[in-house]
Parts: C-alpha cells; structure tokens; sequence
C-alpha cells in the first residue's frame, strides 16, 4: 500500500492530498476565500486557488460554493504551486499510472482511519480504482471523529428471522437538520461511545449506507445501514462480540449515534440509466445494492440498463431483506439468491450462480457500459474471480486484461472485509 | 439562543432572537402576509404550485446553510439570517474610524441609513417583478431551477432589509416596508426606485446578462454596505453576499454557455465568419455579434447604477461611516481619504479626459471601477470559451461614456470604442451597437420551453456540472400537473 500523509513529501514514492478549484467552473465569487476558517485560499486576476501547505480539509468552503468548482480533491507526488494553479484555465488532466493508489487518484476519505479502511477493502479490485465517468460527484468527510455529525436512531429492525443464527439488522439513523449528502455505494463511520481495555476510544468502524442519496424515504434526511451483529466463537470457548456492531444492534429509537463521514469516492453507482449493473454479494454486503436498486426504482424506472443481482447467504432465513426482495420486479431488478445450506440440497455459492449465468455474464462483459460491483466478506473474492475468468475464457477474452480496462474506466469495484 | 443554528420556532426562521424580541416579531408577522400576497401576484407566473430542487439555509454555519430539498415556492421558508458577529468589530473608515461599531443606529445618521436601506430593499422585489414570466420559457429544467432559486433569494433578501427597517426604524422603518410591497416595476403610478429594476427582462438571455452586470451592481453595493459601521447591516449584507454568489454563477455560467453552444453549431455547420449572421441565426442559436450588444445593453444599464461619478453624497455616506468602499479592510491606507486624489473619467472641452478628483467625492466612480474589473474577468471566461472552439470573435466590455442616462456622459454620444460622435451618426449606427427590436424578436423566437429532464434548448450548452452534484438528467423542477 501507497503511503499517505499530511506531511510534506519527502519522496516520490508519498503521495499527498491536495485541494483543487476547478478554474474552468469557478466564478471567482470570493465566497471560499470568505469562509476558509485558516486562510487557505487566495486568489490573484486569473484564478481563487487553495494553499496546500494551510488547508486542513475542513470542508467549510464546499457547501456554500455555488458552482461545485470547490469540490476536487487529488492524490499528487508534488503538490501544485500557487503559481501553477494561478496559471490555469483548466484543471490538469489525471495522472492515468496504474499504481494504486496513483497521483491523481480520488480520495476516498481525508480521515486517516477512514482511508487506511477502504484502501484495505477495495483491494481486491487489483489496483487503482476511480468512479464510473456518469456518477455524481460524492461530497466526503464533512464530519470527521473531531467533528462528527449527530443521528437520531428512528428505525432498528431484525432482517433475519428470528430462529436464524445471524442478527443482522436494518437501522435508520435520522440526520435532524445536520447536512450529510450521500451517494449510493459510500460508507459512514461509526463512532462507538466509550473506550477500549486500554483507555483509548474505540476504532471507527465503516459500514455502507442500505439507502438511496435522498433517504430511505423520498426526501428525508436519513439513511440507512445493514448491521450484522458479530459474535464469533473462539477456540478457547469465549465468544468475542464486536464493540461497533453490538452498539449499533442494540440502539434503541431516540438514541443518539455519532458518525464521521460520508466516505468513498469510487465505488459509487453510475448514473448513466443506459448503464447495466453486476452486483455480487454475501451477506451484509448487501447494503450499497439496496441503495443503487432504490435508487433506479425512484429516480429512473424506465432505464434501458439492467440490474442484477447475484447474492448469497447459508438459507432464506439469513438473507438480509429476502422478503422484500420478492416483490421487486424482475424487469427492475435480475435476481439470483443463492443459498449454501438449504437442507437436502447441495451447497451452492454465488461464484457457482455466475456460472450458471455465463451466458448472460459473458454478453456483459464485452459491453462497455457494464459495471460490475462485489461487496461482502473477502472470502468471496477468489470464487467469483475464479467465476469471471472461466466465464471470460469462454467466449475468448482475457479476464485479468477486461478487467483491467473496466477497472480503469470505472466499471469494476470490490469492497470487501 | 443558538446564533448560528436557526430558529424555526417562529414563523419566521430567524437566528437574530425574535422569540425573544416581541416587539419585532409581531411587526414582522404582520408584515409577512402582505408579502405572501405580494409573492403570489408578483412571483414566478405559473410554477407556484411546481416542486422546486431549492437550497434553504438551515444554518449561517458554512456546513449548514446549503440543505436542498424539493420546496414550493410559496412554502420556502424566507428567514433572516445575519452573518455571525465579529467580536470588538470597529467602524473600519470615515470619522469614526476605529471606534466601536455600532449596534444602534446613530441619531445623525440615521435618515441616510434608511434611504440605502430602502435603495437596497427595493431591488430585490423589482427583480423577482421582471423575471416573473420566465418560467414559461425556461430551456430546461435546471434553468428554470436556478431562475426560482435567484427568485425566493431576492424574496430572502428583501426580507434581510424590511428586519433592518422594522428593528431599527420604528414607525417611519414600518411604512418603508410597507412601501415595498407597493411599488411594482416598471409601473407608472408607484415604479420601482432605480431605471435598471423597471426595465422588463424579456427572455433568457436578458436574464443571465441581468444576473452577469446587474446583479454584480448588487454584490458591489452590498460589499460596500458589509463595511458598514452600522453592525447589524454589515452582518445581514455579509450573509447577502453568500447568496448573491450563486446569482453571479448564473449569469456568467448561462451567457458562457450561450456562447459555447453558438460557437459549437458554427464549428458543426462549417461557419467561420462570426459576422454571418443570417447562417448563424439558422442554426438556432445566438449569433455572437447579437450576444455583444446585449452586453452592451446590460452593462452600461448597470453602470447607470452606481450614479454620479463625482457625488457628495457618497462622500457623506463615507465619512459617516456608513457605506464604505469594496474590500474597505484590505486597501492600505487612512480610511478617511483626508488628502487623496482619485482619477475620474470626464468630459472636458469636448474630449474625455482624466482629471484627479477628491477621493472621497468620486467614490462611486471607484466602485464602478472595481466593478468593471470584476465584469471584465467574466467577459474574459466567455472569450476563452469562443478561442477554444477556434472561433475569430472577441466579447469586450464597451467604453464608460457608451449609452448612459446618469452621470459625465449622460448627455453625450461616445461609440462603444470611446469616440465622442454627434447625434446624427449616434442614430445612424446605434442598430450596430444595440440590440435593436428584430434582435430582439429573433431571440424571442428561439425561447421555445424545454421541460424535459436533462434536455436543454437549441441555443444553449448544458451546464459542465449539475447543481448540489446532480446528474444531467436531474428533474430540478417537478412542475404540477
């Protein structure tokens, strides 16, 4: 993994964030020079342009700027000059170097926690990642741990039958009046009460947002998360129960939940309606495909792109949101549920599904407007890249080169832990 | 109370303490029917029941203030908000240099507080009053969004200055606010206060030139009233500014697409003579010689608002410590302008010349100055647009004296390139330089509504990024069956 750091590089090989304005859509209205609580940003006759060396990425400057110019924020070896960004009349085109992550490179989140987390989970993509060229831009970090935004608990239900040996749960976090603009397919942080056996508060734990970008209704400011409560048996006979998933299964309506974030700038959906959508999960690696399938419902239920869905649990009674995934429509979304231990039937994974499927996966992967998504527990990866290279060989592509090209061109994403 | 999280338990959100404030409270709620009523005769004709993708502040805080959702109109919920106070705030010019600043108005000055007060309040009715029609002609969805969304921030800040006149003014503060509910642009028994507001703004690209040079005249005038010694004011108008800005994105942002868009379909037809202007019309769009005049109509309109050149009331307003210059706390010097000189632009035995004036006299003409040079870098903008698509055509701002009704060269004829002509050649060549009315109607018969989601009018470019990072296909404007 690439370092990096706030600290001035030292090397090529230490990448740094850095704040850009985008001179081609700013109007030079003062408004971020205003607001910047440390003076970052400046401006000569040409262009507004933000210090490297003093912005802290507190993101005040970005909700008030009216022409989305703010927003950008890049991976660099050298960061650019006042000078140079004075200079010019167009941001300079991405570094395309394949190195993950590589200058130029989306940031997925400026907290360091939040960051090293992703990077480990999007791992399995196989190298730099950037977000489908037709996905809204995500607005990231505007709370962080120091900083974090306040939800109100309004929703905590059980997905999971009651006899079934997962817990996982469907919680709605009620936003109030606080601003927290999400995309499908980001992350929040969670930040449990309380500190650890050595005094030190508790690790921020990601989990991905279940609802679409306005809400798990129209228009709330709310959204939703697809918990699993973790309590795994040891070897010594003790049962070790997760501090963050615990805290969130046990909410009650009314509690109060610190979060940072949001978080992700990559794996999000693609807002390309002509866009046909893989999406391969386990689990509670549901939670963004709920998003993205919402949201096509809601905000473009004639789209000529397709879903589908390849998505694997041990029995119906542990797939999380198995009975409202019956009254989806085939048209709006292709289902495959796959379970591993339906009694008297052999086991049967969504890597063994895909195969079935070949036919289907095959035509998608010679189109150029497919994106394919895996989310769940890492286990998963090595079946389903199994899956897609057999399924590739057979009609004569390469998969490790068709998915290089969609890696590059924002079409294949992995998020798994 | 909370000063920057707002208060929605009044009627009016408010993060200035009116719960507490009885007195003001009941003033304004008395008002506020009047002006729903104003709201409903005079705003956006025909979308009043249309959902709208609106930003509404919930919070002056920067993370705060810009919540979208979808809204109606008449439900916005217009609030006064003030820019947080700065601790130990000084008047920072005029005599009462350095002195605290105020937080009631001073006696003295009190008369000359509420008529800026008043020239300022008037402007933002008159403008929703002469977009009014608009909508019926929006060349998508995401225009017409951001027309409404200028729309209900006049409407907000028309609010900003009826709080100042109802707080501070007293009975005189409470028949201005009247009075501003009562005047109507451009009518002939009660017409709005300035020449530029009773102008009608006729279709699209009169208004993005409107909101590009006429509501930039609003962000100097508001910049000069936030140096204001006179507190309240300063942090009503600082909070303004953050509004206005988005009324500067529109207008530069619509004029530079217009642009861009003529100069794609002449790229697209071969056409490289922008002064073809018959073949350029056919394409439906805007020819660029058609685009200059219109900015010569906007921009010398607009520079008519700054008024005289040379004015002793500016002067006063200066030394008041009233209304001070734009950006009053970064200029190096006394602030008081006891001895300086400023060079103001003047007709002079039949020429026009330089001549230095008293600074603090020519003030208006210092702000028109920055105003200018705050025009010319959008102008700049569009002219990089028209040199990417390799098209031989330059925008350029005309000279000052060029058509103006107020001040030096109100009773002169000077050509766009700054020639003093006769009124003879005046009428022979004015077609050449301003839009004349068959200009007029060919733009008007290209203002065919465009509603469908993520589709735009013939003329105009789509906008390079969506509005709060909403796709193209973004449905701004749900508009009721």
């Amino acid at each position: 993994m690439t370092a990096v750091s706030d600290a001035p590089a030292t090397s090529d090989s230490v990448l740094r964030k850095q704040h850009l304005i985008d001179p081609a859509v700013c109007i030079r209205c003062n408004t971020c020079e205003a607001t910047c609580p440390v003076d970052a940003v400046t401006h000569d006759d040409n262009n507004y342009v933000v210090d490297v060396e003093k912005c802290n990425f507190c993101m005040d400057c970005v909700s008030p700027c009216p022409t989305g110019s703010i927003n950008h924020f890049v991976l660099v070896r050298t960061p650019y000059s006042l000078d140079e960004q004075f200079s010019w009349t167009d941001l300079p085109p991405e570094d395309a170097e394949a190195d993950a992550p590589a200058p130029g490179a989306p940031i997925e989140a400026f907290d360091d926690e939040a960051a090293a987390l992703l990077d480990d989970a999007h791992r399995g993509a196989g190298g730099k990642v950037v977000a489908p060229a037709s996905a809204a831009m995500p607005r990231i970090n505007l709370h962080d741990r120091n900083h974090p935004a306040e939800a109100t608990v309004t929703g905590n239900f059980r997905l999971t039958a009651a006899d079934a040996s997962a817990d996982v749960r469907h919680i709605i976090l009620d936003l109030g009046a606080t601003p927290f603009q999400v995309l499908e397919g980001q992350s929040i942080g969670i930040l449990p009460p309380g500190t650890d056996a050595a005094g030190r508060p508790h690790h921020m734990r990601l989990y991905s947002i279940a609802s679409s970008r306005d809400g798990e209704r129209p228009n709330t400011n709310n959204l939703a998360l697809t918990v699993k409560r973790v309590a795994e048996p040891r070897a010594d006979g003790s049962v070790f129960h997760g501090v963050a998933s615990n805290y969130l299964c046990d909410l009650k309506m009314g509690e109060k939940v610190k979060l940072a974030g949001p978080f992700g700038s990559t794996f999000l959906m693609p807002d390309d309606p002509a866009a046909d959508i893989v999406m391969i999960c386990t689990g509670t690696g549901s939670a963004p495909f709920r998003g993205f399938t919402e949201r096509r419902r809601r905000s473009m239920p004639s789209a000529p792109g397709r879903l589908f869905l390849f998505f694997g649990a041990r029995s119906p009674q542990e797939l999380p949101y198995f009975g409202p995934l019956q009254k989806v429509p085939k048209k709006l979304l292709d289902q495959e549920l796959v379970f591993s231990r339906l009694p008297g039937k052999p086991k049967d994974y969504v890597q063994d599904r895909m195969r079935t499927r070949a036919t289907d996966l095959a035509a998608l992967l010679k189109r150029d407007t497919t994106h394919v998504y895996v989310c769940g527990l890492r286990g998963m990866e090595e079946g389903v890249e199994a899956a897609f290279r057999d399924i590739a060989a057979g009609v004569g592509l390469d998969w490790s080169a068709v998915r290089g090209d969609m890696r590059a061109s924002g079409r294949y994403h992995v998020e798994t832990y | 109370m909370n000063i920057v999280n707002v208060d929605y338990s009044t009627k009016i959100p408010n993060n200035v303490g009116l719960a507490e404030d009885r007195r003001v409270l009941k003033a304004l709620e008395g008002w506020h029917p009047g002006y729903l009523d104003w709201w409903m005769d005079m705003g956006p004709e025909g979308f009043q029941q249309a959902l709208v993708y609106l930003r509404t502040a919930v919070s002056v805080d920067p993370k705060g203030w810009a919540k979208f959702d979808y809204v109606k109109m008449p439900d916005y919920r217009w609030g006064i908000l003030l820019a947080p106070a700065e601790e130990n705030r000084k008047v920072p010019f005029g005599e009462h240099y350095g002195e605290p600043a105020w937080q009631e108005v001073p006696g003295e000055h009190r008369a000359m507080l509420r008529r800026l007060v008043v020239i300022q309040g008037d402007t933002e009715p008159a403008s929703v009053e002469q977009q009014r029609h608009l909508g019926k002609t929006a060349p998508s969805l995401y225009d017409m969004r951001n027309l409404f969304q200028v729309n209900v921030e006049e409407g907000r800040h028309l609010w900003a200055m009826v709080y100042i006149l109802h707080k501070y003014f007293g009975r005189d503060g409470r028949d201005e606010a009247e009075d501003l509910l009562r005047r109507r642009s451009g009518s002939a028994d009660a017409p709005r206060m300035l020449g530029a507001f009773n102008e009608a703004t006729p279709d699209w690209l009169s208004f993005f030139m409107f909101t590009f040079f006429t509501d930039r005249d609003g962000k100097m005038q508001l910049e000069s009233l936030a140096q204001s010694g006179f507190d309240p004011l300063s942090r009503t108008c600082r909070f303004m500014l953050t509004e206005e800005a988005h009324h500067m994105f529109v207008g530069e942002t619509g004029v530079g697409r217009v642009v861009q868009r003529t100069c794609e379909a002449m790229k697209a037809a071969g056409i490289e003579d922008p002064n073809d202007i018959a073949r350029v019309r056919a394409l439906g769009v805007v020819d660029l010689p058609t685009i200059q005049k219109k900015l010569n109509l906007h921009y010398t309109l607009s520079l008519d608002l700054f008024g005289s050149e040379v004015s002793t009331n500016a002067a006063n307003a200066y030394n008041a410590g009233v209304k001070g210059r734009f950006q009053e706390t970064r200029i190096e010097d006394d602030h008081r302008l006891t001895n300086a000189t400023y060079p103001v632009l003047k007709l002079v035995d039949g020429e026009i010349k330089r001549v230095d004036e008293p600074a603090l006299t020519a003030l208006n003409m210092r702000l028109r100055d920055d105003y200018t040079a705050d025009c010319a870098k959008g102008v700049d903008r569009w002219n990089k647009i028209i040199e990417k698509e390799g098209i031989a055509f330059r925008l350029e701002l005309p000279h000052v004296g060029f058509h103006r009704q107020i001040g030096e060269f109100r009773n002169a004829h000077v050509t766009p390139h700054g020639k003093l002509i006769d009124t003879a050649t005046w009428e022979r060549d004015k077609a050449s330089w301003l839009p004349s009315t068959a200009d007029g109607d060919f733009i008007t018969s290209l203002m065919t509504p465009v509603a469908e989601p993520g589709k735009f009018a013939s003329w105009i470019a789509p906008p390079r990024v969506g509005i709060d990072n909403k796709p193209g296909d973004f449905e701004y404007v749900r508009i009721a069956a």
